[in-house]
């Protein structure tokens, strides 16, 4: 299990625009390095993230190579109802990782 | 013009620069990163080395080691009982009866008290607890104890600070004191403080710890790095100490 | 003193090599901007790529090429008729071309992303916005990358 950190807001107006700030621990390995012997360091990468408010899919992102280390995604939904965010992270060696944050919406 | 200037005008742009201006006080090594990480430091859930904090309030909770106990089961709360402590660190050690790191602190508490094996150096754990117990501190002043029996090592340490060392000849108070404020390729040259320590260093893509960047710099001379946790590291972490009191900590930093 | 060969720690081998392919990894110009605007034709698709719209905010110089804030954002009002469907981002000079590709719609509220990137050397980023109505539109910023002085 990897550490994750996830900024959004515990309540919100309903209709308000909320930003949800995603941050997790992972190498990000480029498949393009070479360790001190030559050899290349295989790729392993996290290479899709996911967010569902109440299982529905709000967010994708793809991402490559020429992402940082420790990933770091922010993006933004509409507060809609009470609930939950989904946040899932898959990628290269079956790597996969689901968080979830409650959201009050008044 | 849309290239920068290659290596080749280092030792150029270094003379031509020269030293920074007189300042009042140390200044951190934040005040020579450019806007964006800065923000990147400030905002903790943007902030990479977080992540490490995180990890250490898990293990600060952890039963651990022969003994099966946590930091927690003697220490409590960490955010009342480590309030202050990397601030104070290195310290005098009676037990070893020398200067310690806040790292080689928490070491020996966990091979004394938790009964674990000794971890290696820059190890995950290690610098998880090191960042979290150091992020406790955040926002306070660096306060070296003045301790007379840490007098001795902390002058050995000054004078590692300004011997040349290495193929390039240089010591840390030509580029840190003389050239702070100039710069080496494109980037500012920083006073050498450690009060951003543990941190996160987009060149490592990790965080790490300051005997890391001390022995960075050494190889950056080409001279041969002291042996983790050597004493040569320790004293010029003690003097290093000493030089920024008063400087807040910023654990964890970011750095580029 | 010196370092011996076989006493120089692996760690700083490690990051030299690791280090190295950048320089090894060296291509003609033209093949690199070829290879971008096959990407951006791959995303549009038939669509002609139209300049504006888009907002790429980096910064212009950069002390770490490791991690770079970007931002994409789109002037939308992200209603089910008028909306931002997907963002991409892909670079110059990189091994590869991609960085990211984001899935927006109208439940997104604004047309907004923001990320870390890696970029290898000084080069054009371009940011691509596909809207619902099929149109395609960029952004281009040149970034200059500048590497550590004092690297492991």
């Amino acid at each position: 299990m990897a550490r994750a950190l996830i900024t959004a807001p515990r309540t919100a107006k309903r209709g308000e625009i909320i930003e949800i700030r995603t941050l997790i621990a992972h190498p990000m390995e480029t498949g393009h390095r070479n360790d001190g012997q030559g050899r290349l360091l295989p790729r392993d990468i996290i290479r899709r993230l996911r967010c569902d408010y109440d299982g529905e899919r709000v967010f994708e992102a793809e991402l490559f190579p020429a992402i940082a280390a420790n990933p770091y995604v922010v993006f933004t939904t509409v507060a809609t109802a009470s609930g939950t965010l989904s946040l899932r992270w898959e990628g290269d060696n079956g790597f996969a990782q689901t968080e979830t944050v409650a959201i009050t919406v008044t | 013009m849309r290239r920068v200037a290659g290596a080749a005008s280092l030792a150029f742009a270094v003379g031509l620069c020269g030293a920074a201006p007189a300042v009042d006080g140390p200044r951190s090594g934040a005040a020579d990163m450019s806007a964006e990480l800065q923000a990147m430091q400030r905002d903790d859930g943007a902030n990479p080395g977080m992540l490490w904090v995180a990890d250490g309030e898990a293990l600060w909770r952890r039963p651990a080691g022969s003994r099966q106990r946590s930091c927690a089961s003697c220490h409590g709360d960490a955010t009342r009982s480590m309030r202050g402590v990397a601030a104070r660190y290195p310290a005098y050690d009676a037990a070893s009866r020398r200067p310690i790191d806040l790292r080689g602190r928490i070491e020996a508490c966990r091979t004394r008290a938790q009964g674990q094996a000794p971890s290696r150096p820059e190890s995950a754990e290690a610098l998880a607890l090191e960042a979290y117990v150091a992020h406790q501190s955040r926002g306070l002043p660096l306060a070296p104890p003045a301790d007379p029996r840490l007098a001795p090592a902390r002058a050995r340490g000054e004078a590692l600070f300004r011997q040349r060392i290495g193929q390039l000849d240089l010591s840390c108070a030509q580029c840190h004191e003389q050239h702070a404020g100039g710069r080496l390729g494109g980037s500012r040259i920083p006073q050498g403080h450690p009060n951003g320590y543990p941190l996160y260093r987009l060149e490592w893509q990790s965080l790490g710890s300051l005997q890391r960047r001390l022995r960075n710099c050494m190889t950056g001379v080409r001279a041969e790095p002291h042996d983790w946790g050597a004493p040569a590291l320790i004293e010029l972490e003690l003097y290093l100490a000493q030089r920024a009191r008063g400087l807040n900590v910023e654990a964890p930093a970011v750095r580029p | 003193m010196t370092p011996r060969p076989s006493s120089i720690p692996r760690r700083r081998l490690l990051a030299a090599g690791a280090a190295a392919p950048l320089a090894l990894c060296w291509r003609p110009a033209a093949a690199d901007a070829a290879e971008l605007e096959a990407a951006i034709r791959g995303f549009a698709g038939a669509a002609p790529v139209q300049a504006g719209r888009v907002t790429l905010d980096i910064a212009p110089l950069v002390e770490n090429g490791n991690a770079v804030p970007v931002t994409v954002g789109v002037d939308s009002p992200m209603s089910a008729a008028d909306h931002v469907k997907r963002i991409a981002l892909f670079n110059e000079r990189n091994p590869q071309r991609e960085v990211a590709v984001f899935h927006l719609g109208p439940r997104a509220g604004r047309a907004s992303v923001a990320t870390r990137i890696r970029l290898a050397s000084s080069q054009q980023l371009v940011a691509l916005a596909e809207l619902s109505d099929g149109s395609v539109w960029s952004r281009r910023v040149d970034v200059i990358v500048t590497l550590a002085a004092c690297i492991e």
